[in-house]
């Protein structure tokens, strides 16, 4: 089993999660977040005086599936969330060791 | 406000009103004798009966037209009692809600309740103080800076008007109408002191700026006897029609006094301190340029041409700074803001507000345009160059936005709008009554003196007995929590 966190562009969001349910995955945890890596924020004036905003809000998918799957599931979020411009994000992988579903206790794969 | 003379087409209309009476008059009365001197000689026996129901008819005819004036009167004051409540909710509605959205959207959400708190203290708090004694400190009839305390606990306001002040409406209604000014002034100083003052401290230090401050400051401009009175023959007439310098020089010089004596918040200006809803802002912007036609169209204290001629300078004032303001920052920033177009508004409603009933629409775009741009340097260049944390720009746009209008309105006021000082009598420079400029300068400068000393003596007094700034951490923590117990925005639960 792999998580796939993906941080992502707010305005991709709803295209990757459809993207996502079209190969037929249907579990996903969202977060709203604020980063930012090399994309710098922008600057806002309020009567003169000017703020750098450089933490930029951003949207966190958190994944986790059976290792056959997450390939498809990568190649889906690269293409659905991509603009081309600085800002649109990262993907991590990292494997888990075990997953368990509160309401019949099912472990291992069959709980995703 | 502050007794001005009824603008002349009610007079007109009450004098064409009674010569119309008197030719009716004379015209029923000449007629009477005629027929009684001129009988048909062959009967002579009717003529003593004529001769004696002559001053019978003139009596009821007399009583009759009593009975017309009286009503004509009532008519009148009908009018403009209607127009003086509409104006005197339309100023409470100024402060709450519209000064305490403004302010509320402009400081962060951990302080919002609480700004917003002390501008609705403050529609209690001065309300209680105006009965008791305020109304009679500023309206009494007192020496040239104080009233008396002849209107103490109301005494004596009724139905009856005021002649002084306005000789139409209610008494009642002028005192209630008057509140409202006395509400809105010190809840504008809040704006400065905003995200570091205590509740306690505010509290005590709003009653006692009422008394000092505010009171002696509105005799002397409107008051019976104040020796400011334009319209009452104060010995150097300041032109302020609507509170220019009442509230807004001694407000906005206040507010600076307070944000020097209390120094800045933490973090400020490192840390950022952005708005935390321009939304919230902007409804109370719009709020109060509603607000101010009560405030500047109400000060002619009647429903006639002079409230119309104040409701439109209001207008135009707003209008024109808005875009000077705007301009001012396209020109600098490359854009214009919604903050910085309601933020120019006010500025220009404060402006507009001592001259409104002395101007004509055009010289209101003219004091509009300048007020926009100047107002826009103060709170951009001017305050950082001195580097004082004048919070919410109190200071900014009220003191200097009144202090530019006070003097704009000793240049632009013209007779033939109001001839405060008589028929065919220069009001303003443009009159060629230079010296006015000089007048106002005298009601500025003593405004500002009024609002530095008193302030700092107040300040000094709240310091020693509840203390007038939070502490470190309940700064950081937030005024909501820590003064009031509560939050603002509970999005959880």
């Amino acid at each position: 089993m792999m998580k796939i966190e993906a941080i992502i562009q707010p305005s991709r969001f709803e295209s990757v999660k459809d993207a996502l349910l079209e190969i037929g995955i249907d579990g996903m945890t969202v977060t709203e977040v604020r980063g930012h890596g090399r994309q710098k924020g922008h600057t806002e004036i309020y009567r003169g005086r000017e703020y750098t905003v450089d933490l930029l809000p951003k949207i966190k998918l958190e994944l986790v599936l059976p290792d056959g799957m997450v390939n498809r599931a990568v190649e889906t979020i690269l293409k659905s969330a991509k603009t081309g411009k600085i800002g649109d994000g990262k993907i991590f992988l990292s494997r888990v060791e075990e997953a368990i579903r509160i309401r019949n206790e099912e472990r291992g794969e069959s709980a995703l | 406000m502050g007794g001005l003379k009824p603008f002349a087409p009610e007079n007109l209309s009450m004098k064409r009103m009674g010569i119309l009476c008197c030719c009716i008059l004379t015209l029923v009365l000449s007629s009477l004798p005629i027929r009684a001197q001129q009988p048909p000689a062959s009967s002579p026996v009717t003529s003593p009966a004529a001769s004696t129901s002559s001053p019978g008819a003139a009596k009821a005819i007399a009583d009759k037209l009593n009975q017309l004036d009286q009503r004509v009167t009532a008519a009148q004051s009908s009018a403009d009692n209607a127009w003086m409540l509409v104006s005197a909710a339309l100023v409470l509605m100024m402060t709450g809600p519209g000064l305490a959205l403004f302010y509320g959207g402009l400081v962060r959400h951990k302080n919002v309740l609480a700004i917003m708190m002390q501008s609705f203290a403050l529609m209690a708090l001065i309300t209680v103080l105006w009965a008791l004694v305020g109304y009679s400190l500023c309206f009494g009839d007192g020496g040239p800076v104080i009233g008396n305390f002849q209107f103490a606990m109301l005494r004596g306001v009724g139905v009856v008007p005021n002649a002084d002040y306005a000789a139409t409406i209610p008494q009642l209604t002028f005192m209630i109408y008057q509140l409202m000014f006395a509400v809105i002034t010190p809840a504008l100083i809040t704006g400065a002191t905003a995200e570091r003052m205590k509740f306690s401290g505010t509290c005590l230090f709003m009653t006692l700026w009422f008394l000092i401050v505010y009171a002696p400051m509105a005799h002397m401009v409107w008051g019976k006897g104040g020796f400011l009175n334009a319209s009452l023959g104060g010995k150097f007439p300041t032109l302020d029609f609507a509170g220019g310098t009442v509230v807004h020089i001694t407000s906005g010089v206040s507010a600076l006094v307070c944000a020097l004596y209390m120094g800045k918040r933490v973090g400020y200006p490192k840390q950022p301190m952005p708005p935390h809803s321009l939304v919230l802002s902007f409804i109370g912007a719009c709020l109060l340029w509603v607000g101010w036609f009560g405030f500047n169209a109400g000060s002619a204290l009647s429903s006639g041409g002079l409230a119309s001629s104040a409701f439109v300078a209001t207008h135009f004032g707003a209008a024109a700074a808005a875009l000077s303001w705007s301009a001012a920052e396209w020109l600098k920033n490359g854009r214009a803001s919604a903050l910085g177009a309601i933020s120019g508004a006010v500025a220009g409603l404060v402006a507009i507000t001592p001259a409104a009933g002395f101007v004509d629409p055009l010289s209101a775009l003219g004091i509009g345009f300048v007020a926009g741009a100047f107002c826009y340097w103060m709170v951009t260049k001017f305050k950082a160059i001195f580097g004082y944390d004048d919070a919410l720009d109190a200071f900014g746009v009220h003191g200097a936005g009144g202090t530019i209008g006070a003097l704009l309105t000793g240049v632009c006021a013209r007779m033939v709008i109001n001839p405060i000082y008589g028929d065919g009598k220069a009001v303003g420079g443009f009159d060629g009554h230079w010296g006015q400029v000089g007048n106002q300068l005298v009601g500025i400068l003593l405004a500002w003196v009024f609002a530095i000393v008193g302030t700092i003596v107040i300040l000094k007094i709240v310091d020693a007995v509840t203390g007038v700034r939070v502490t470190e951490d309940q700064e950081i923590e937030g005024l909501d929590i820590t003064q009031h117990g509560e939050e603002a925005y509970n999005l959880e639960s």
